[in-house]
Formats: structure tokens, C-alpha cells, sequence
């Protein structure tokens, strides 16, 4: 080990194989994976959206699975929890839309509104 | 790089590897397989965790569920709920008690009233990674003060903090790296104490198998400070899994220049070498461990001159235990200020004891100086088992004393401990209680030190043995009027003439249990009792006439043919028979058996 | 320079110096039991306590206590005198206290301490480790129930001998002093030289003793008894009876000995004056011949015993000479059993010696000439001090009386064998001029002299210049062969004495204790005795004794005859150094 900063960049690259186990202030990101969730497509969202956090190294950013949500006709289901704002729940999430959530509502802090329960049960009274 | 959504941290310390936790990670990584999830999920062995009572322990990130008692048979459930489906599995989930289900690691009260310093990274990363520990701000610690301090400022950042040692001295480490950076410049060493021979005791094993590159770095640290470049790390054999955690992290500190030549692109060299002992409690003491270091018998010198002027091979040498090297690399990071903040005035910083015993939740647990005992037992030790009253708390092992009920709200710290007639020691805690003998704990430490004393020197070598002889005798109900004093009699005479620590302190349970349950000493002398109805020689089990129906059940399962009697007439118990056993009073239905 | 306080009394002493020395040179005697100046100081017996009045460091040992500028001690505080009181019971506890039957009773120094603390009861069960006797060697019993664990013998052993026979095993209450794997004394390297002995504070270690079989030999009718003693046992024997050190008893011991009842006293050192004849004439055979050099003597059967045992590369080096009494003997039971007409079966040949290794040395094989053994029995000092207290003879009033002929003349050169490089001036006496031809006036080499470890001289000597060397005790004998071994020295001739300071602090000489040994040094004194008995001697040279010519010209021929080879000459084995 020469110097500092060669440690810091072993640093850097181990600290996303740690982050993960830190219960943190960060943002969870919560993917519904019981059965119909899997059924509709639940694992490559998020696989999609673990790929994309990843890929812009983002810390404090966690990505789970939890059972069934409940709103079983809108999965797969993204619930997205933010220390400094209310809870926002996307619904039928394609891979595609994954990455948007990550680019605007995780990394600019703006909620994709178009692709929340709220727009969606709008759009449907709408009808 | 594999991207993983999930970890399942298993622990891999002693006491989960000899409940199978080996097999556990085994079925993990074939059952991930089986279900295709093994680049998703990450499995990691990593060091204790602390709550042994309830290990085998698994814990799965990012929720933090904290899975206790798992066997490797819970695997596949958990793979096909949890990881697969994302559904907890609940049965396995670790209660606190009936109500609450706990679903993560910070909502335990085990944990919630600890502060994990020392203990910080234990649970937390494999210890076989290295990478994981400088994730973690690892070596950052070494590369400042390579970088930016000289040795007397890192001497003073270490004695300003005001950590002092862990391995039971309690001498202030800063003046100890002091005494020894003073000494010309001579070929210095940095010995770790890893022995940690008292009973009980597991802190420094848990440090050494869950987080073995903080006492590397902290090795290396001191010996900038002082101007060593060799360090020992001296390991009881009896750790075959901190010998070999310690070895690969060596290996691979080397590999990555954190040890060996030119550290951080300075002129500092350090290594370290593994030395394991070979079964003596002694050589925990540091005069005994340099000459077993050197090859010679296990037996301590006379000081001074101290190890800080004549040591290792003759030559300047600072001693320091696992925990008080585990203490190192944070408060250069964080600053002496940061350490000196937690504590008590003369006792800074936390305290990681080893909970055993009759308490609900043994374990390791790191907690801040000052915390009370009531808050250690009670809070976070979760109570004596089976709803039993509280006795007594024993610290410092073989060389420490009892406290008593009437201590509970002690502030723990070096000083205070010292005042109610115990010791920190290394930091083991056992709880007792009513049901516990306290003349009889008195011998059982005593028994433990003649059997380790390396006599060297007569009041050790001969009085512990005739203390021994006391005890026995009171304890199998042949004491005599005046055995109180004699014991007293040498009790302080030995502590006041034995060459070293280990004769020092031998006396010490035996004096304070004498202080606080001296009526225990006299019911076993004068009235050839047992108050805690513990000492078998001084028990009877009689059967009340009254209440046995004769049914004949304790005659048949007596293994000494002690019980008879006529069936449907009450049987009777020949004492001169009776070994004490106890079964024919726990086969009995009707409770005709009491035991007095 | 350090000033200190103990007891109220000021001293001033010099850098590095212990508290224990320190209160000694304030006449004040701190009690010691495990401390032996320049053996043994390691604070383990814990009765040389003292309490530091400032500093509240508690009891300290005084004997490994560096004594501090401005120190104020107190040997006698009350805590201090109780810890030293219970030490001293516990120590008890577990000894053997049959006093009445121990060799030591009345020198012991455990029992001079009980009588000075006084010591009222051992309120202790007394559950004792108990141990077998060790009394498989020739020369020391092994006695562990008497042990109290002071550790000076393993010091002696290991630290001065350099050889370790003895060592601590097991550990706490039942550590034990015994040679590795519990094997007896006779079954590992112990080369018999008894320092261990002498540095015993109790009877844990003893010769084995002749004595019961020298008293069947003179009360036997049919037995000629004939008594040869020592050069060094006259310079110590007058110690067992309250002479003081330092003083030689020549005249009484001939006059008890012949008390006792021996038909004959002879002097050994008549045999040293003819050892030399031989070893001379042979050192300068090798030198003119080409032999092996460097020559070593052979008259210390423990140097023997070791060179078997760790330096068996260097056998042939070892002069062939018997040692002195062995010799003696030898002529004994022919030379003079001839002159006298008597039949040598019947002789019973007792040799005197300040040494444990030579009762191990007559048993040899090469020991005997025709069947018969050079010598029958070997007592030590201490055991012919015992023998004359037998006697009922009052040692210290005895007339000086003289040895018998034809066996009793001896030069100042014999006398000089009790101490280190005595043998090697009374060599190089004879030598010198034998190489010259002339009668040499100046013949005191005190270069050889002393007690340092290793001397080495050169002298010029008819021309040549002869390299010597001696060495005294194992320890510094190791260092000296290992730098001829690997070449980095070349001599012609070496002295080795099995002992530190010679015969006349060997095993078998009287025990001087280590409140003694604080204030005088036995190896001085017995030496200074030695080489003032050899300058007041007529004859200061071997080739001049009148009974040693008599002895060739009659009998044996000339030096390193067919005869003397016979009679006077040995050989040795390599050892292996463990046994089953």
C-alpha cells in the first residue's frame, strides 16, 4: 500500500458489498414478490432496478422484496420509502420504468407521478 | 462485479461454528443455487454477533431480519420464503419475549443499549475478506499516521483519549506506549495478549475471529508510536479458529502492503508473527507470556524492570490486550475527544463483557463505562432465567469478586469495581442466583488457580492449595470453628507476598464472598447447612411421611438402591445410601421428596 | 551512588545494587531462603520481603529489589513479618520434617530460619506431594519431599554447569525438581559433580554416602585399611568442626584418621606428584612426536563424565593418567602390598576426596588392575568429618601428626591440585624443566591462577612457545572446547576442573551457606590456604619427591612404562546422554 488514496479506492469499491447491511436513514425501495407479483413480472423489475442503482453507485439506497402488498390487479408494485417524504407507491412497473424511477424520484428527488397508484386510480375514474 | 441484492450474513465465531453454522452457509450457497438466486443473493460468514444465546444466528439484509437458532434443516424455508418470496419466516425470527416478534437486528433490547466500538465490525463483514474491512474505513487509521503524525503524536492522541487496559490492569495504555517510546532507539516489540485463559470469557476470541485486521492495524499503529517493527501476536491454542482467521488475515495484509516493508510509502516497516500457547493460564500474565515467547518455562519474573525497559529478548516491549487494540483505529479516525466523550471521568470509553451464567441472554455485549449492572443483568441480559431472585454478579474471573444485590446500581467502571472489593478483569460476567453456593463459587476459582499457579513462589504455590483444603472441607461439611480466619489469614498474606498477578488476586473471590455472604461460610461451618441448598454433602433428601402415597416409583428409579418401603405404606430414603442424585425427587408425582 | 533508608538506618551504595545487598552493608540481615549470591536471585521464595514505606507498591522481594535513590524500606514492619511467618509455615506444610534423621540436621538453612522467626504450629492438613527417592547414581540421592522448590540447583546446573540436568516439571502445587521425564540422575548427562548439593539449602540433595561400608571394612579383622585423602580436603575439612575458613588441618587429619582406626594414612598428594611424572612425560611424547593436541587432564572424573557425554569428538585429546587416588590405589595394592608383604585381596583402599564424582569414578570398568579395584570406597569431606565425630574425637585440640611412608611425601606442586590451574602449574613445574634441563627457580605461574572462567597463557620454554589453557566448572570448559572444536583456538595443553574454582569448592567439600556466601567466598580463602601451604614446602617440584623416584627405580621403571601403563593409565567411552 503506497498512499491513502490507493486506499480509498479499495475503498470505494468494496463499499457497495458492504452498504447493504447498514439499516440506514437511506431510501428503500421495496419490490412486491409473492405470487402474483412473480406472476406478473415482479423479478426483472427489480432486477432492473437493482442493476441501475448499482450502476450509478448510489449509497444509501436499498432494494428489497417484500410479500404481498395487497393491490394484487396493479403488480408488480414498487413502494418507494423516503426519511424526508411520504411513502410513494408506483404500480405496474415494467424494467423499462425502473429506470426512470431510479433517475428522477431516487436520484432527483422527483416522484414519477405518471407512474403512481394515485395517477393510475385517476386515470381509471377518468374513464 | 457480481451485483448483489441481498446478504445473509451467518455467524461464523466458535460457539455458532460448533452448532453446524458451517453447514448452515453449506446449504445456504446450494440452495441459492437450486433456486438460481446465487448471484443475487450474497452469503457471508462473518464474526459473532454477540447474542449467543440465541445462535446459531443468520441475519438477512437490506431488512435486517434477525433469524435465531437456526439449523441447517430452517435453510431451505428460508431461501423458498425469504429470499425467494420475500415473506419473513417468522418462527425463526428471534423473540425477545412472548409478544414482541422481532424483525431487525436494532429493535432487539440486547442490542438497543449497546454501543458496538470495539465490537463495531464483529457481525458485520467477513472477516476472511479484507476488502470488506477497509470498506468499513479499515487501515484508513494506519495510512494517517504513516502519513501525517509523528510517533509522540499518535502517543498522545492514545493518552489523551484515556483508554486504558483492557486485558483486566487497567494501566493507562497512552503512558504505557510512553514508558516504551522513551527508551532509545534498540530493536522494540508490540506484543498482543490474545490468552484470554479466564473461564467465561470469549471477548478477545470473538475481536480475533470476527474482526482480525483491527488488532493487525492496531498492532502496526503502536508500533509506529513507539518505534517497533515487530510485533507477536500470542494466541492460546485452544482458538484454533482465531489462529486461523488471524493467519489468512495476515496473509492478506501482506499481499496488499499493509504489513511488511515501507507502509504507505514510508520508511515504517512492521510484521507480525503468531505464537500459540500451550494450556497455562499463567502465561496470560505478561512476564510469563515473554518467557514462553522465548521458549522458556512459563513463569513470570519479578518486576521492575518492567517490559517497557527490558521485555521481549531483553529489549523495550509494550503488551496490550485484543480489546484495547480493537479500540485503536477508531479513536485515530474519530479522535481522542470522541472516545473520552463516552464513559466515566477516570474510565473512558465502552466495555465489551461476556454475559454468562443464570441469565436469559449470554453473550457478548460492548457497553459504555458507567452503565449500571442493573441495566447490564436486567435491560440487555434479559433477566435471571426461570423468574429467580438475583444473587450475586461475579467479575474479573479468577481474580475477581462478587457483587451483591445491594450493588446492582454500580456504575461499572476500573475504579468503582475495585471499591466494592472486585475487578473489571478481561470482562467476564457471571450472573448467579438463589440457587447458587456462594462458598462453593469461592472454590470452584480457587480450584482453577492451583491448578494454573506456576509455583514459582510459596504463598501461590502453596497457600492457594491449603486455601483449597479449607474450602473443600467447609464445603463437604467438615469445617471447623476458626477455618474463617485461617482462610482470611492467608487470603491476605497471599495477596500481599505472591510474585505476580495470578497469586495477587487469587484470593480475591474468597475475600469478597466472604464480605458480603459471610453467613453462607457460617450455616456451612456451624450448622453443616447449605443455605442455597447447592453443597451435596450437606444435603438430605427425605421423604414426607405425609404426603407419600408409596407408590414405589423412587425406589425403582434410585441408582443406589437407597429407597424402600412397602407399596401403599410411605418409603423411607437411607441417608448413608443416598448419593444426592436428585431423580427419585423429580420422578416423584405427589412432591413427597424434599430436599433439605 | 544511591542513598537509602531501611530501618531507619541511611546507606549509601552503588548503581545496581539490591535492597537485600544494600540492607547488608547496613549490617542488616534480611532472611533468605531461595537466594544464592551469583547463582540464584529470583524472588521466589518471597521470605526476603520488605515494604516500601512510600510508593505503596506492597511487598517486595529484596533480593531482585533494585535499591532507588530516597527509598525508605522496613524489613521488619508488621506486614512484613506476618507474610514471612505464613510463607514460612506454608513452606513447612509441605517439607518433610523429620529432622532428627536428615543429613543436614543442624546446617540446614530452613531450620536456622524456624528457630530465628519462630515458627509455633503448621495449621495445615498437610497434604503432601509425595515423591520417590532418586538414589540410582553412584554419587547424589535425590531426596523430593525434603525440596522446597528454591530452584538454586537448577540454577547451578543450568546457568553455571551449563549442563541442566535438573529442571522444574508439572507445575503449581505439584511442581517437582527432577531431570527431564521424571528418569533418575544416573540415566541423564548429570556428570556427578555435586554443586547441586553443595548449593542446596535443605537435605533434598546428599551424596550417597560409604560410610556404613568403610566401618564394616575396619572392623573387619581380615581387612587391611588404607586411608589416601586429597590435596583440597585439608584446606576444608577443619570447617565441619568451627575452624576458621581459609585454614589448613593437615597435621590433625593424619592424626584423626589414624584414630579412627586406618592401618595406613597416605597422602594422594603423593599420586598428584606421580600423575604428573606421567602426564608430563606424555605431554611432551605428543608434543615432540607429533601426538594429538591439544592434551587434556583427566584427573576430574565429573569434566570426564561430561567430555563423554557432549564432547565425545575430543576423547583422544584426554591425557591417559588415571587421575591421583585412582593411581594411588593402584600402587596400593601392588607397589606397596609387595614392599610390605601383604596380600593386596585383603587391602581395602578408602580414598578422602572434596568430590561426589569420583564415588562414581572407582566404579569404572578401566578402575581395576587384575580383577582388583583401584579403590574400594570414596567418602567425601562432610562424610570423614561425620566418621571422626563417630569417633568421638576432639578434631580441633589433635597434635599434628604426619603421613605414613612409603606413600606420604608430597612436593608444593601436588598441593596445588585442589585449586583451578593448579594442576597445570605443577605440570608446567615439572616440564619446564624437563624441556630446559635446568632447575627452574621462578615457578610461580600466576597467570594460571584465579577464578575467571577461561585463562589462556603463552610461555616460552626451551625455546618453544607452549599455548595453555584452563578452564574450571562445565560451563566455562563448554565455551573453551567449543572455540578449540571449531578451530578458532590452538593450544598444547588444557587444564579442566569439573568444578568452579577447583577441588576446593567441589561437590564434597564442607556446605557453606548462603548467609555465608554473602559475606566471604570460600574458593578465596581454600585457595589462598593452598598456595600458601605449597611456597613453605621444602619441595615445590613433582619430579623431586624422593618416594615418587623410589617408586620407579623399584618398581615401575621409568614414566609411561609398559608397567605404568598397566597400572597407572585409562580409558574412556562416548555416552549417550539419555537412558531408558
Amino acid at each position: 500500500m503506497k498512499s491513502l488514496k490507493e486506499l480509498e479506492e479499495i475503498r470505494n469499491k468494496a463499499l457497495c458489498q458492504i452498504d447493504l447491511r447498514k439499516k440506514g436513514e437511506g431510501i428503500r425501495i421495496v419490490v412486491g414478490m409473492a405470487t402474483c407479483g412473480i406472476a406478473a413480472g415482479a423479478r426483472p423489475v427489480l432486477s432492473a432496478l437493482v442493476e441501475e442503482v448499482s450502476r450509478r453507485k448510489l449509497s444509501n439506497v436499498t432494494v428489497s422484496q417484500t410479500g404481498c402488498i395487497g393491490a394484487c390487479r396493479l403488480e408488480p408494485i414498487v413502494e418507494v420509502y423516503s426519511p424526508s417524504s411520504e411513502k410513494v407507491t408506483y404500480v405496474k412497473v415494467s424494467p423499462q420504468m425502473a429506470g426512470r424511477i431510479v433517475a428522477e424520484h431516487i436520484v432527483n428527488g422527483n416522484p414519477v407521478t405518471e407512474f403512481t397508484i394515485g395517477y393510475h386510480e385517476q386515470q381509471q375514474q377518468g374513464r | 462485479m457480481d451485483i448483489f441484492r441481498s446478504h445473509v450474513l451467518v455467524c461464523g465465531g466458535t460457539g455458532c461454528t460448533s452448532s453446524e453454522s458451517p453447514k448452515i452457509i453449506e446449504s445456504f450457497n446450494e440452495e441459492l443455487t437450486k433456486a438460481g438466486l446465487e448471484k443475487e443473493v450474497k452469503v457471508v460468514k462473518t464474526g459473532c454477533f454477540g447474542l449467543c444465546e440465541a445462535g446459531p444466528i443468520v441475519i438477512v439484509y437490506p431488512e435486517g431480519s434477525f433469524y435465531s437458532r437456526v439449523k441447517p434443516s430452517d435453510v431451505p424455508e428460508i431461501v423458498n420464503e425469504h429470499l425467494l418470496k420475500g415473506r419473513l419466516v417468522s418462527r425463526l425470527l428471534y423473540k425477545a419475549d412472548a409478544q414482541g416478534i422481532e424483525t431487525s437486528i436494532e429493535n432487539i433490547d440486547f442490542y438497543k443499549k449497546q454501543k458496538r466500538i470495539a465490537l463495531k465490525n464483529c457481525g458485520v463483514i467477513d472477516p476472511e475478506k479484507i476488502e470488506e474491512y477497509i470498506a468499513l474505513d479499515g487501515y484508513k487509521a494506519l495510512g494517517l499516521c504513516l502519513t501525517e503524525y509523528k510517533p509522540q503524536q499518535v502517543i498522545d492522541i492514545i493518552k489523551e483519549s484515556g483508554l486504558r487496559g483492557r486485558g483486566g490492569g487497567g494501566f493507562p495504555t497512552g503512558l504505557k506506549w510512553q514508558f516504551c517510546g522513551d527508551e532509545a532507539n534498540e530493536q522494540k516489540y508490540v506484543v498482543c495478549n490474545a490468552d484470554e485463559g479466564d473461564p467465561g470469557a470469549f471477548m478477545d476470541r470473538s475481536v480475533l475471529e470476527g474482526d482480525p485486521h483491527a488488532v493487525l492495524e492496531a498492532m502496526a499503529i503502536a508500533g509506529y508510536a513507539i518505534g517497533a517493527n515487530m510485533g507477536y501476536l500470542y494466541v492460546r491454542a485452544e482458538y484454533p479458529i482465531a489462529v486461523k482467521r488471524m493467519e489468512i488475515a495476515i496473509a492478506q495484509a501482506h499481499e496488499l502492503g499493509l504489513l511488511g516493508k515501507g507502509l504507505f510509502g514510508s520508511g515504517f516497516d512492521f510484521n507480525v508473527e503468531i505464537r500459540l500457547g500451550a494450556g497455562a493460564f499463567v502465561c496470560g500474565e505478561e512476564m510469563a507470556l515473554i518467557a514462553s515467547i522465548e521458549g522458556r518455562r512459563g513463569e513470570p519474573r519479578s518486576k521492575p524492570p518492567f517490559p517497557a525497559q527490558k521485555g521481549l529478548f531483553g529489549k523495550p516491549t509494550i503488551i496490550n490486550n485484543v480489546e484495547t487494540f480493537a479500540n485503536i483505529p477508531q479513536i485515530i479516525l474519530n479522535g481522542p475527544a470522541w472516545f473520552a466523550s463516552m464513559g466515566t471521568e477516570k474510565s473512558k470509553g465502552t466495555k465489551v463483557f461476556a454475559l454468562g451464567g443464570k441469565i436469559n441472554n449470554t453473550g457478548l455485549v460492548e457497553i459504555p463505562m458507567g452503565t449500571t449492572l442493573r441495566e447490564i443483568i436486567f435491560d440487555i441480559g434479559g433477566g435471571i432465567p426461570e423468574g429467580k431472585k438475583f444473587k450475586a454478579a461475579q467479575t474479573g474471573g479468577p481474580s475477581g469478586g462478587c457483587i451483591p444485590a445491594s450493588h446492582l446500581d454500580t456504575h461499572i467502571d476500573y475504579d468503582s469495581l475495585t471499591a466494592i472489593g472486585s475487578m473489571m478483569g478481561s470482562g467476564g460476567l457471571i450472573v448467579m442466583d438463589e440457587d447458587n453456593c456462594m462458598v462453593d463459587v469461592a472454590r470452584y476459582f480457587l480450584d482453577f488457580t492451583v491448578d494454573e499457579s506456576c509455583g514459582q513462589c510459596s504463598p501461590c504455590r502453596i497457600g492457594t492449595k491449603r486455601m483449597l483444603e479449607i474450602l473443600e472441607r467447609i464445603v463437604s461439611g467438615q469445617g471447623e470453628e476458626g477455618d474463617i480466619e485461617k482462610l482470611e489469614r492467608l487470603a491476605v498474606n497471599i495477596k500481599g507476598s505472591s510474585l505476580c498477578g495470578l497469586g495477587k488476586t487469587a484470593p480475591n473471590p474468597v475475600l469478597s464472598t466472604l464480605k458480603y455472604f459471610r453467613d453462607e461460610y457460617e450455616a456451612h461451618i456451624r450448622d453443616k447447612k447449605c443455605p442455597a441448598g447447592h453443597c451435596k454433602a450437606l444435603l438430605s433428601y427425605m421423604i414426607d411421611k405425609k404426603m407419600c402415597v408409596g407408590c414405589g416409583v423412587c425406589a425403582k428409579v434410585c441408582p443406589t438402591n437407597a429407597i424402600s418401603g412397602k407399596i401403599k405404606e410411605p418409603f423411607e430414603i437411607d441417608q448413608s445410601k443416598c448419593i444426592k442424585c436428585g431423580v427419585c425427587m423429580s420422578k416423584c408425582k405427589f412432591g413427597a421428596i424434599e430436599k433439605k | 551512588m544511591i542513598s537509602l533508608t531501611i530501618d531507619g538506618v541511611k546507606v549509601t551504595v552503588p548503581d545496581n545494587t539490591t535492597v537485600l545487598e544494600a540492607a547488608r552493608a547496613a549490617n542488616i540481615r534480611i532472611p533468605t531462603l531461595c537466594y544464592l549470591k551469583g547463582v540464584n536471585a529470583i524472588g521466589a521464595c518471597r521470605i526476603c520481603l520488605v515494604e516500601l514505606i512510600k510508593g505503596g507498591r506492597g511487598l517486595q522481594a529484596s533480593c531482585v529489589l533494585p535499591a532507588e535513590d530516597g527509598m525508605e524500606v522496613s524489613t521488619k514492619s508488621k506486614a512484613v513479618m506476618e507474610a514471612r511467618r505464613v510463607n514460612l509455615e506454608l513452606i513447612l506444610s509441605n517439607h518433610d520434617k523429620r529432622c532428627l534423621t536428615c543429613v543436614r540436621n543442624r546446617s540446614c538453612e530452613l531450620q536456622q530460619l524456624c528457630d530465628e522467626l519462630g515458627v509455633e504450629d503448621v495449621p495445615y492438613d498437610d497434604d503432601n506431594t509425595s515423591h520417590p527417592i532418586d538414589n540410582f547414581s553412584p554419587s547424589i540421592v535425590r531426596d523430593p519431599n525434603k525440596c522446597i522448590l528454591c530452584r538454586r540447583c537448577v540454577a547451578v546446573c543450568n546457568n553455571i554447569q551449563k549442563i541442566g540436568a535438573v529442571g522444574a516439571a508439572k507445575r503449581g502445587f505439584n511442581t517437582v525438581i527432577e531431570p527431564v521425564f521424571g528418569k533418575s540422575l544416573n540415566a541423564v548427562p548429570c556428570v556427578n559433580c555435586g554443586q547441586c548439593i553443595t548449593a542446596c539449602p535443605v537435605g533434598a540433595l546428599t551424596e550417597k554416602s560409604e560410610i556404613e561400608n568403610v566401618w564394616t571394612a575396619l572392623n573387619d579383622p581380615e581387612k587391611h585399611v588404607v586411608v589416601q585423602t586429597a590435596p583440597a580436603v585439608r584446606f576444608g575439612l577443619g570447617e565441619e568442626f568451627g575452624i576458621e575458613p581459609g585454614s589448613s588441618v593437615t597435621g590433625k587429619m593424619a592424626a584423626a584418621l589414624r584414630r579412627i582406626g586406618f592401618d595406613k594414612v597416605f597422602d594422594v598428594d603423593f599420586s598428584a606428584d606421580l600423575t604428573i611424572m606421567e602426564e608430563g612425560t606424555e605431554l611432551i611424547g605428543r608434543i615432540k612426536n607429533g601426538g594429538k593436541l591439544p592434551m587434556i587432564t583427566s584427573c576430574s572424573p565429573g569434566w570426564i563424565k561430561y567430555c563423554e557425554h557432549f564432547f565425545p569428538d575430543m576423547l583422544d585429546n584426554l591425557s591417559t593418567c588415571k587421575s591421583p587416588h585412582q593411581m594411588g590405589g593402584a600402587v596400593i595394592k601392588s607397589y606397596y602390598a609387595q614392599k610390605f608383604n601383604i596380600d593386596p585381596k585383603t587391602i581395602y583402599v578408602v580414598s578422602v576426596m572434596p568430590c561426589t564424582a569420583k564415588k562414581f569414578e572407582k566404579e569404572r570398568d578401566e578402575m581395576a588392575v587384575n580383577g582388583l579395584r583401584d579403590v574400594d570406597a570414596v567418602l567425601t569431606t562432610r562424610e570423614l568429618a561425620r566418621m571422626i565425630k563417630q569417633s568421638n574425637i576432639d578434631f580441633k585440640n589433635l597434635p599434628d601428626e604426619d603421613f605414613d611412608r612409603v606413600l606420604g611425601e608430597s612436593s608444593g606442586a601436588a598441593v596445588l591440585f585442589g585449586a583451578t590451574g593448579g594442576v597445570m602449574e605443577a605440570a608446567l613445574r615439572t616440564v619446564a624443566d624437563l624441556l630446559t634441563g635446568k632447575d627452574l627457580k621462578d615457578i610461580d605461574y600466576e597467570c594460571v591462577r584465579g577464578v575467571d572462567g577461561v585463562k589462556e597463557a603463552t610461555l616460552n620454554i626451551g625455546g618453544m612457545d607452549i599455548n595453555v589453557a584452563v578452564a574450571n566448572g562445565t560451563g566455562s570448559a563448554k565455551r573453551l572446547l567449543e572455540a578449540v572444536r571449531n578451530g578458532k583456538k590452538q593450544y598444547h595443553f588444557i587444564e579442566v576442573m569439573g568444578c568452579p574454582g577447583g577441588c576446593v569448592t567441589g561437590g564434597g567439600q564442607p556446605i557453606v551457606s548462603a548467609r555465608d556466601k554473602m559475606d566471604i567466598n570460600p574458593y578465596v580463602l581454600r585457595a589462598k590456604a593452598t598456595y600458601a601451604e605449597d611456597a613453605g614446602k621444602p619441595k615445590r617440584k613433582s619430579h623431586e619427591n624422593e618416594e615418587v623416584k623410589m617408586l620407579y627405580e623399584q618398581f615401575l621403571g621409568e614414566p609411561n612404562s609398559h608397567k605404568a601403563h598397566e597400572l597407572l593409565h585409562t580409558r574412556y567411552q562416548k555416552r549417550p546422554k539419555y537412558q531408558q
